[in-house]
């Protein structure tokens, strides 16, 4: 092997290698790891400060409304369902840290609760919306013609029924649960990012790499998987963090018209819908909710943005 | 050699044929009319031999080898011909068996080659890919050898640069990658389609270097499309000029260098600036290239053609000349050669 190689040309002059041996000496000793592209992602992550704090807000407040249950019970003492009349409208005290609401709830408590639900709507929903969403694009994009016009039918009809009368209709059907909302926005979610998608993979489908990996062979499967999914992941990221974002929007207005989720299960939608009406007796009702929906939203946008930087291979 | 040549269209006891293409017509069914971009183009590559593809952007170059490799889209399609090779008609091969054939027994390397890779994956990456997606090989296996590969094509620390990404790397270096990754299961035939027309002259001469090296070493037949005549000069051993969608002259190349017979051959050489001689113009062959809609019945050179018109030859404009052999080896489709009844 080594006989071969040095008939080779270095890049830089004519001459052929023997030197190649000492080429190899100074960079034996730095043998690299392959790098996975997610490896290398990662590091820019980590040097992106205000996406960091994001992620660390938003983390933070994933784990106490997982353990919402354990930290009422244990750690504050109190059942977020349990009424007392005679505490209404409590404004921040000792015993009840964030004030109590129109039935005397603790609203700390509520407000962890309710960020479960909230939270999981978001995310399971964007998880259908960014599954369904992802695969028919890429279908539709890859293979066009009469399978693209017959997504791209399907969507246009889909988007042109008004999604409030929509859910009116849903809803008359099914109680609004959080499982039912789940699904629901899940499913009227996706054609967003499917338009999104089939229009990356049109462009994409077209470049030199991916007729050049035609031409060595790759099936339909390696194609898109391989080499059309990775470079249209990016953007599918940062819309899907961005969409957990709307979905949590989107839920506290549909509590607001009274089709969100129904009371006693607590979500940060209801109880700011509830709120609106007693905003003169405790606006401490009103300020906490508001606040952790603002800063949910909000952490999930720069996250959003944060991965497309961390994501796009041609930044460095 | 005392195996006959097989569909060889001349000479003696040559090699055996790799590659035959016979009446291969590419069309473009576009809305303003169908483009004729490749129409009845006759060639075949010998084992283990550089052959060079040369005329002018649009002549047809790159669409013949796409359509070898059926890589062509619609808009277009293949409409007539036959493709065979190594024995194997292409044109009829089911999809599943021809994509096996692609990359293991064909491959084909393009002009630009940063964009031929994936901008996601490092090169080694890319290399391996091919590796696992043709001998099975596992992802460590495939790695080992993709390093020894990139090695081979010159990158004297393969190692650490089977790591890069491909904006990392410069465009003679992302070449040798595509070289590597094309030549990376010892195909019987390479079509380079212009490998070094986006690299600048010096490494051009290295890229190409490389590419007769390795061709030579694993007995791969090349066809080497340019518009270059230089590297035509320098690199292949036979040689077909295409102009308008058909194939206008076939020759070894020191005979065509030395005899150019067709017009647009001679006017093709008389247009190569000479290094050092100082001229208030450059010879230029008068006119266009016809439109490939609309083109004339006859040859489609005889607009341009300054010969016909000294030889007051009418057939030219009605008559279509056929590839004719004029001595061993040396073919030309011209009726200022050929015999014919006077219209």
């Amino acid at each position: 092997m080594a006989e071969q190689v040095k008939t080779f040309r270095r890049e830089d002059e004519g001459e052929p290698i023997d030197s190649l041996d000492r080429y190899l000496e100074g960079t034996q000793a730095a043998t690299v790891e392959p790098l996975s592209f997610g490896t290398i992602a990662l590091r820019r992550l980590l040097r992106d400060r205000l996406t960091i704090i994001a992620l660390g807000v938003i983390g933070l407040l994933v784990v106490v409304s997982v353990l919402a249950n354990v930290i009422s019970q244990e750690f504050l003492g109190v059942d977020p369902n349990s009424t007392d009349l005679q505490i209404t409208f409590q404004p921040p005290s000792k015993e009840h840290l964030l004030g109590t609401d129109q039935l005397g709830r603790d609203q700390l408590s509520r407000l962890l609760v309710g960020g479960r639900t909230s939270l999981a709507i978001g995310f399971f929903g964007a998880i259908i919306a960014l599954t369904v969403g992802v695969s028919v694009g890429l279908l539709a994009g890859f293979f066009g013609g009469r399978v693209d016009d017959l997504v791209m039918w399907f969507i246009n009809t889909l988007q042109s029924i008004p999604q409030i009368f929509l859910l009116l209709i849903i809803f008359a059907l099914f109680a609004p649960t959080p499982t039912w909302l789940v699904i629901i926005l899940g499913f009227l979610g996706w054609v967003g990012t499917t338009r999104l998608v089939r229009g990356e993979v049109f462009s994409v489908r077209e470049r030199d790499y991916v007729t050049a990996s035609r031409a060595l062979g790759a099936s339909r499967a390696t194609l898109m998987g391989r080499h059309i999914l990775p470079n249209v992941l990016p953007i599918v990221i940062v819309v899907t963090a961005i969409d957990i974002g709307t979905l949590i929007l989107i839920e506290s207005a549909l509590s607001f018209i009274g089709l969100g989720v129904q009371p006693p299960t607590a979500t940060w939608g209801n109880m700011l819908a509830k709120a609106q009406q007693y905003f003169h007796l405790g606006p401490h009702l009103i300020i906490f909710p508001g606040l952790l929906i603002t800063i949910t939203v909000l952490c999930l946008f720069i996250i959003g943005d944060g991965l497309r930087d961390a994501l796009d291979p041609r930044l460095k | 050699m005392d195996t006959p040549a097989r569909l060889s269209d001349e000479g003696e006891g040559a090699p055996r044929t790799i590659l035959d293409v016979r009446g291969l017509k590419t069309y473009f069914y576009t809305d303003d009319g169908v483009v004729k971009a490749v129409d009845g183009v006759d060639f075949s590559v010998r084992e283990g031999e550089v052959f060079g593809l040369v005329g002018e952007s649009g002549c047809g170059k790159s669409v013949t080898a796409l359509s070898i490799l059926r890589l062509v889209d619609s808009p277009g399609e293949t409409v007539d011909g036959t493709v065979t090779f190594d024995g194997e008609s292409l044109l009829e091969l089911p999809e599943d068996d021809m994509n096996k054939l692609r990359g293991s027994r064909m491959s084909i390397i393009f002009q630009q080659p940063i964009s031929s890779l994936n901008p996601v994956f490092s090169v080694g990456d890319q290399v391996a890919e091919v590796l696992q997606l043709h001998e099975g090989l596992g992802k460590d296996e495939a790695w080992i050898k993709a390093v020894d590969l990139l090695d081979q094509v010159g990158f004297p620390d393969a190692e650490s640069r089977a790591n890069a990404f491909p904006h990392e790397m410069s465009g003679g270096q992302a070449q040798r990658v595509m070289i590597a990754i094309a030549l990376a299961l010892k195909p019987s035939l390479l079509i380079a389609d212009e490998p070094t027309t986006a690299l600048d002259v010096t490494i051009q001469a290295q890229i190409l270097d490389l590419l007769r090296d390795l061709s030579r070493r694993w007995k791969t037949a090349v066809i080497l499309i340019t518009h270059d005549l230089g590297v035509i000069a320098e690199m292949v051993d036979r040689v077909a000029v295409m102009y308008a969608g058909r194939i206008v002259e076939l020759s070894n190349v020191r005979e065509l260098f030395k005899t150019p017979k067709h017009p647009y051959t001679v006017g093709l050489m008389e247009s190569i600036p000479v290094l050092g001689q100082v001229k208030d113009r450059l010879n230029v062959i008068p006119g266009s290239v016809p439109n490939l809609i609309n083109l004339p019945p006859g040859c489609r050179f005889a607009p341009r053609c300054r010969p016909r018109v000294e030889n007051g030859l009418e057939i030219c404009i009605q008559v279509e000349p056929d590839l004719e052999p004029l001595a061993a080896g040396h073919l030309a489709s011209c009726w200022l050669y050929q015999d014919h009844d006077e219209v």
